[in-house]
């Protein structure tokens, strides 16, 4: 899978997207209990503005110090006996998990949800590592994903959001033999047994990490189901990936971090497990014996010191998501980036580039909804405008190769001159007047005042595939003529 | 003292009405203006559409067209919102770094004017007891940061039931050029839209967005569904009793 979901077109995912009824109903329902339990679990926390700032100045101190902590965190990983990777790609990531699976000779794994693993597609590379090999998703909706022949996730918070209590049953029923009903606690109980089985047995614990912390070498998990501590407690080999920004200082800017992330992404105070853990020490009881932390770039450079830097500051909670109009109507899949959503918007490009994620920018009405829930004020909307502009200006791709970007060239040179935009606007009008009208109006008030176009062509195409046109009224009537007339009789 | 209508593209060709309800209840206020005949479009279909360079001119020659004004008004919270990113659009040493920073400040929708600059919050509006909903603008909320000042206004126009409109934080899908560029996605925006005003019961639906009415307007006219739709400047500017209107009190306004 990696980075893309899909070898469909954009337009083609929209279709696709458009016919799920039942997904977006779901997501409609997911974004509004959301919003609630978000905004209420903020307020709990004082001044929200306030944390936002804090919170926005710890990713960005870290960012400007990235060298200085990676270094810093890797020589406290060696301290204590661990190892540190840094993979440039998805594949060298995929070799080095690949080198140390062989070396344990393992054959169970279990896999605790991480993004970075879904981003590198290390799945398919452990199935193939040999026949017998078990490979166990532990978070449960990522345990759903897996059970449906590895299904694809639409949100980076609730990866099986675009499925139902039934559709679960029946995968549960016919992959697993599952023979009970569609209660979540009976499904949940089928989803614990089968895990628990391989628990115990799993040579290898795989997990992506939320924070890692410079000064103790140390990585934080935050789950609610607890799979992350088992995957990190029972396993003696521990292999953790994380994306290359993904660093604090030290525990206390984790602390706050924690908080941030779990009020904006579901909405909690904090997460029922909020775990730190490294290499085993000799005097503890539990935790890794081997213990090997995969640092990942994997195109995450390519923002650093440019003006999408602050795409890196995410914490992947997912708000922007729950809060974003688009994804609300077309869901995660349409994205075609397992980042969906306003974040995957802009992070897609920059790591997988504009060839294959260059709808994306162009799939927002500007809205600003994101940017202002982001937790770590990352200016999404701005940053989609940016990539906009690279895509325009600098590399004259012309996205979309369609008239439209040629009638907003002259948009821009009518409108540059008042002479010429007089004249433009004249033109505009005398050809939206020669459109045939339709009679019909239902809507009162001065808005189709002088009837409405049902069937425009060129720029006003789209428009009126959805929606009627209102009429403009005679030239004579329009505001500039009325405003000198009223002033000059006055 | 002089308040310069700034007549965005949508309003100057289609919409008079709502220009000329601005232009009589600022007058009624006492308030005398002017329209700067070089004024233009504020740049932002352009802008949005990622054509920065292209639009360089039509935002420099708006920068110009306001100079000398002391407030600049508009009817679109999105098109006096965009004013306000004219400042980030230039280096330090660009002589029109200062240019763009005065505008953005002297710059306000016409209902941010009303309230905080010219203090009113009653403009003497009269309704029969039609009951109406609001959609309150992205562009208008986010960008320009104006929550506040439409509801006070509407709250106090006489026989106005104003009822709460589910998702008022959602987008409708006009977003300027995305409208007509990905109509697929506009389109199940602006139905949900058109579906939470129903719900509401509304029997007018107003906003201080014209791009934003537009097309919720024409969502429900593809329909044939029965809907009054009105800029907040003509609801405000209906049945006026004169003896009602606040008297224009902002000491800030006083001074100048
Ligand atoms: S961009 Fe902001 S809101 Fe979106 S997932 Fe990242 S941190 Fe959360």
């Amino acid at each position: 899978m990696g980075l893309s979901t899909s070898t469909k077109t954009f337009a083609e995912r929209l279709e696709d997207s458009k016919k799920d009824k039942f997904a977006q109903a779901a997501v409609a329902r997911a974004q509004d209990t959301q919003w609630e339990k978000r905004e209420s679990s903020r307020e709990e926390l004082g001044n929200w503005q306030e944390w936002r700032d804090i919170a926005e100045s710890i990713r960005q101190h870290t960012l400007k110090h990235l060298p200085h902590y990676l270094t810093e965190f890797s020589d406290n990983v060696a301290a204590r006996g661990g190892h540190v990777f840094f993979a440039a790609d998805a594949k060298e990531a995929n070799d080095y998990v690949k080198k140390i699976v062989l070396e344990k000779n393992a054959k169970k794994i279990v896999k605790s949800k991480s993004m970075v693993t879904t981003e590198v597609d290390i799945d398919p590379m452990l199935v193939s590592l040999s026949d017998d090999m078990d490979v166990l998703e532990t978070d449960l909706a990522e345990f759903i994903l897996q059970v449906a022949d590895w299904d694809e996730p639409s949100h980076i918070v609730f990866p099986a959001l675009h499925k139902n209590r039934d559709q679960i049953r029946e995968i549960f029923a016919a992959k697993l033999g599952y023979e009970g009903d569609n209660d979540p606690v009976n499904l949940a109980r089928c989803a614990r047994d089968t895990m628990r089985k391989l628990f115990l047995k799993s040579e290898v614990g795989i997990t992506g990490c939320n924070f890692a912390i410079a000064n103790t070498g140390d990585i934080n998990l935050s789950t609610n189901e607890g799979n992350a501590d088992l995957t990190i407690s029972i396993p003696k080999t521990q292999i953790v990936l994380m994306g290359m920004e993904r660093i604090v200082p030290s525990i206390k800017e984790a602390e706050i971090l924690d908080n941030m992330l779990a009020r904006s992404a579901v909405g909690q105070k904090l997460t029922t497990y909020v775990t730190f853990a490294g290499q085993k020490a000799d005097d503890e009881s539990d935790g890794p014996e081997d213990f090997h932390v995969v640092i990942l770039d994997n195109g995450r450079s390519n923002a650093i010191g440019t003006e999408f830097e602050s795409i890196l500051q995410c914490i992947r909670c997912g708000a922007c998501l729950n809060v974003c109009p688009v994804y609300r109507q077309i869901g995660g899949h349409a994205y075609g980036s397992i980042y969906p959503g306003p974040i995957g918007s802009v992070l897609s490009p920059v790591l997988g580039g504009y060839e294959q994620y260059g709808d994306l920018p162009y799939a927002s009405t500007l809205c600003g909804a994101c940017t202002e829930t982001c937790p770590v004020k990352i200016p999404l909307h701005e940053l989609l405008i940016a990539h906009r502009r690279v895509m325009e200006d600098d590399l004259k791709m012309h996205h979309d190769g369609s008239f439209v970007n040629m009638e907003m060239n002259a948009v821009g040179m009518g409108t540059g001159h008042p002479a010429m935009f007089g004249m433009a606007m004249n033109m505009a009008h005398a050809g939206l007047s020669m459109l045939p009208k339709a009679k019909e109006i239902t809507v009162e008030g001065s808005l189709f005042e002088y009837g409405a176009v049902r069937k425009a062509p060129a720029l006003a195409k789209g428009w009126t595939d959805v929606r009627d046109l209102p009429v403009a009224p005679p030239h004579k009537e329009q505001f500039r003529q009325w405003y000198k007339k009223h002033k000059a009789g006055k | 003292m002089k308040v310069s209508i700034f007549s965005t593209c949508v309003m100057d060709l289609m919409f008079p009405q709502v220009g000329i309800a601005m232009v009589e209840v600022l007058e009624r206020l006492g308030i005398d203006t002017d329209l700067p005949e070089q004024q233009v479009c504020c740049g932002q279909p352009t802008y949005n559409s990622g054509l920065v360079k292209e639009s360089m001119p039509t935002i420099k020659n708006q920068i110009d067209a306001f100079e000398h004004s002391d407030y600049v008004v508009g009817i679109a919270g999105s098109c006096s919102g965009m004013f306000k990113e004219y400042p980030h659009m230039f280096k330090e040493d660009d002589p029109y770094k200062q240019k763009a920073i005065d505008l953005a400040n002297k710059s306000y929708e016409f209902t941010q004017f009303l309230y905080h600059v010219l203090g009113v919050k009653d403009v003497g509006a009269t309704f029969n007891g039609e009951k109406a909903t609001y959609h309150r603008s992205c562009h208008m909320t986010r960008i320009l940061g104006e929550r506040e000042a439409p509801f006070i206004l509407l709250n106090h126009v006489e026989g106005l039931e104003m009822l709460p409109l589910p998702h008022i934080e959602n987008c409708c899908g006009f977003g300027g050029t995305f409208s007509v560029k990905s109509p697929e996605i506009s389109e199940m925006m602006v139905t949900e839209k058109m579906n939470d005003v129903v719900s509401t019961g509304a029997e007018i639906l107003i906003s201080a967005d014209l791009g934003c009415l537009m097309n919720i307007a024409g969502k429900f006219n593809r329909e044939g569904k029965k809907i009054k739709v009105m800029h907040i400047a003509e609801v405000l500017n209906t049945n006026v009793d004169l003896e009602r209107i606040d008297s224009v009190t902002n000491p800030v306004f006083a001074k100048i």
